[in-house]
């Protein structure tokens, strides 16, 4: 199981910050309907897309993470009706500030993904981890403390 | 100054005000510190020249919440801060009694020492002073010119009118001659490499002193999130890699939408990294996006962060 | 008594560099601060500019790891007995690693008299017993090269605290240097600047013990006329506790501190410390980092009871530099670099600290 025998393929760490009300559920519905999604995405499921502070983001990196993503309810059906427009707002800026001291892009993602919506969950997740296994692992928010 | 000084005694006297916040003559050219002048007798050692930086807003958090009025110079663009601090309900306006102070540019101490050292004295710096300053070291005399000492926050002055008061006191001039965005569309315009090789330079300075948290007026919070000890990235480790970085973005972050650009931080930092670029970044940012706004200039108006609109730009975008 | 043309004083340095580590004031992003010598770094203007930090780093870093716990689960299958295998803890293995304690030699270059002195300050706390290892290990491995300050500023009064920046060989320096014109004059002091002279005399060409003499009283000189050197130091030191700590001036004047921790951090001889765990990947680090005094939590205890007010902290600060500390150890801990007066946001300091004092006392003797 351990990683180190497979040392010549890079497999990316990414962490899912995924909202309970929509895309968790459709995470659950990706895996009903046997549709897959790499074993690299580790699901940290929250309330909100509104819960998540931009320091899950920036932690998730420091401990080792390769790429984010946050997946929330579509705009307009957030489960406590605005939660997505304020994540929506501060992702932007986070992103942007990420950007703008030489984080690469692409490490970072939003999407909106719903209940019912399994096949684009499991393709969201499969296009990211493509994304951040061409960037390659993330070096420059990683903390040397929690490397092996 | 002495005007001033006459007006702030009869306010002290007259009872309209219990103390006032200004600044007290320092024991050195160019060193005057922030006090709270509670009687009129005291008032003699009360000092307003191109020194007087110190933003003074945020220390009337502490003493509106004393008994009687409390009189606070305030330069215009402390002003600012003021009003953003009355709308986060931390100070009581009804409190305070806002002497708006003339300025004309504040001056940079750590731009005079370079080349100027054994300073013994320094002239000219009142507001009503001269466009040179004359600087008195013990290796020498040396006059230059009151603008190349501005402090870069001065540069880029939002404008020489109180947005808030109850009376003013002297001329303010308005210092803006260059860009407000351009230091920042400069980094920008780096590739990922310069701009994190810019950054990584620039924070592997930072001590963790704190300083830049401490004097920020839109930093309030009771107690900070990194001051929490359940909490292991708790300030204080510097060196590693990665601690400062989170450091000052979270804190930009958190005043994001409510930083008035004031400067402080980049003024106070004892390594002199430029921390407005990540404030004002922000800035850039929120009027791209979500259009333009000033923290602090009305105390009416909706934080960009607090508010939304349906239409908002995804996540993604990079300003 | 050795002489090096200044111009040359890179290949002075990189000659060090080849057989030790060298740590010496670097101008990195318009700042000066101690770091380690490197082909190519910035060392212009490194001679007459004080480093933002004090080089307290070289010897009581301001970051270091003390020692690393690793958990490490043997894989079931490893094991012979089945019943051990369901249970965890017994295939749960803790290891730790102590940190390796300084085995080489270094030498740290363009150290002020203040800063020597501050070093001499934090070895009465950390060589006296309880010994700390990590400190011993680095001084042991030290060697200090002191530079006579040729342009002192306004900020400095160290000579309030009987140090004299114009000759560092007075000092516990290992060697003490000069400026002297276009030369940098080079004093081995000790037999540990005897032997790192003997590795670069190549470089070095012989001068006369009366070459620095101008220098020394040139420094004197500019020092006397300096505002803070006149500063009296009456009413501070042993004995002092009582009265100082109950007296109402630290109320009056410390209102504008921040709370931050600048003064604490540029000081040579702060060095409280506090030590934390960091959780890794696979088990924890334990790390010591400085403390300042100005902080909320500083000496925090379960019971919540440490300092709780601002002023309070702010007392502490000044008290156990001018009176605690020479109750202890005979000595003040403050060395008159003037750090904390050049960087203190709100320009508020020691030096004003005492002159505060000496006021209400000329105030109190005129209402007698």
């Amino acid at each position: 199981m351990s990683m180190n025998e497979e040392k010549t393929e890079f497999r990316p760490l990414i962490v899912a910050f995924c909202c309970n009300w929509c895309s968790y559920a459709g995470a659950d519905l990706a895996g009903s309907s046997r549709l897959s999604y790499p074993a690299d995405v580790k699901i940290i499921r929250v309330p909100c897309s509104g819960r998540v502070n931009p320091m899950f983001i920036l932690r998730a990196f420091e401990r080792g993470a390769d790429g984010v993503i946050i997946c929330g309810c579509h705009p307009g059906d957030c489960h406590y009706s605005t939660g997505n427009y304020y994540a929506r707002r501060r992702m932007t800026l986070l992103f942007s500030m990420l950007d703008y001291m030489g984080v690469e892009n692409g490490r970072t993602r939003v999407e909106w993904c719903s209940a019912a919506e399994g096949v684009k969950f499991s393709n969201t997740m499969n296009e990211f981890c493509e994304k951040v296994k061409s960037l390659g692992k993330s070096v420059r928010l990683g903390d040397i403390r929690c490397k092996d | 100054m002495q005007g001033l000084i006459d007006r702030l005694t009869a306010l002290l006297s007259d009872g309209t005000v219990a103390r006032v916040i200004g600044w007290k003559k320092g024991d050195m050219a160019y060193n005057p510190e922030p006090h709270m002048f509670e009687t009129a007798e005291s008032l003699k050692d009360f000092v307003y020249d191109g020194f007087c930086g110190a933003n003074l807003s945020k220390m009337m958090i502490e003493a509106s919440k004393l008994e009687g009025k409390t009189a606070v110079c305030l330069k215009p663009c402390d002003t600012y801060s003021f009003n953003q601090l009355i709308r986060e309900h931390r100070v009581v306006r009804e409190n305070a009694y806002i002497i708006g102070v003339g300025c004309r540019g504040k001056l940079d101490i750590e731009k005079i020492k370079k080349g100027n050292k054994g300073i013994t004295s320094i002239s000219g710096t009142e507001l009503d002073g001269s466009d040179d300053i004359k600087i008195e070291t013990i290796y020498g005399d040396k006059n230059i010119s009151y603008k190349d000492a501005l402090l870069d926050r001065c540069h880029v002055c939002k404008g020489k009118d109180h947005m808030i008061f109850d009376e003013v006191w002297g001329e303010s001039k308005d210092t803006a001659d260059q860009e407000r965005f351009a230091e920042v569309e400069k980094i920008e315009a780096m590739t990922p490499e310069e701009k994190f090789a810019f950054f990584r330079n620039e924070l592997s300075k930072c001590i963790r002193c704190n300083a830049c948290r401490n004097v920020c007026p839109a930093c309030s919070c009771r107690k900070c999130i990194f001051d929490n000890t359940k909490f292991d990235a708790q300030q204080k480790a510097n060196v590693v890699s990665f601690e400062e970085r989170m450091f000052h973005i979270i804190r930009a972050f958190h005043v994001a939408g409510r930083c008035t650009d004031c400067g402080e931080c980049s003024r106070v930092c004892p390594e002199g990294i430029p921390l407005h670029l990540f404030n004002r970044k922000f800035i850039k940012d929120i009027d791209k996006f979500y259009g333009e706004f000033q923290a602090g200039k009305d105390p009416e108006a909706q934080s960009p962060l607090t508010d939304f609109t349906f239409e908002d730009i995804e996540p993604g975008e990079r300003g | 008594m050795y002489k090096i043309a200044i111009k040359d004083l890179n290949t002075l340095f990189s000659k060090i560099a080849e057989e030790q580590e060298l740590i010496l004031p670097i101008k990195k992003a318009g700042q000066y601060n101690f770091g380690v010598y490197e082909e190519g770094c910035d060392i212009d203007g490194i001679l007459t500019n004080k480093t933002v930090k004090s080089g307290k780093d070289a010897f009581f870093p301001q970051f270091e790891t003390l020692y690393n716990v690793r958990k490490k689960i043997t894989p079931a299958d490893e094991l012979e007995n089945g019943e051990e295998a369901a249970n965890t803890k017994i295939r749960t293995k803790l290891t730790i690693e102590a940190e390796a304690l300084k085995d080489k030699d270094f030498v740290i270059f363009g150290m002020r008299a203040c800063d020597v002195k501050g070093v001499e300050v934090l070895d009465q706390v950390f060589l006296t017993d309880p010994v700390d290892n990590y400190y011993k290990a680095r001084r042991e491995h030290g060697i200090i090269v002191a530079l006579a300050c040729h342009e002192p500023e306004e900020s400095c009064f160290c000579t309030v605290f009987g140090i004299d920046p114009a000759d560092p060989s007075k000092s516990k320096a290992d060697v003490a240097t000069w400026i002297v014109g276009e030369e940098l004059c080079w004093k081995p002091i000790t037999e540990k600047g005897e032997a790192l002279t003997k590795k670069i005399e190549s470089l070095l060409a012989s001068a006369d013990d009366s070459a620095v003499d101008a220098e020394i009283a040139n420094i004197t000189s500019i020092m006397d006329k300096l505002p803070n050197t006149k500063l009296s130091l009456e009413g501070w030191g042993k004995g002092k506790t009582d009265e100082k700590f109950n007296s109402d001036v630290w109320q009056k004047i410390y209102t504008p501190c921040l709370g931050c921790g600048t003064c604490t951090f540029v000081c040579p001889t702060c060095q409280c410390y506090d030590i934390k765990d960091y959780t890794t990947k696979d088990g924890i680090q334990r790390y010591r980092c400085w403390d300042s005094c100005m902080y909320s939590d500083f000496t925090l205890m379960a019971g919540g009871q440490n300092r709780t007010s601002q002023v309070q902290r702010f007392r502490q600060r000044f008290m156990h530099k001018l009176v605690y500390f020479p109750d202890r150890y005979d000595m003040y801990s403050c060395v008159g670099c003037g750090r904390c007066v050049d960087k203190c946001p709100q320009s508020l300091n020691i030096v004003k600290v005492i002159k505060a004092f000496e006021n209400e006392q000329k105030e109190a003797g005129a209402n007698v």
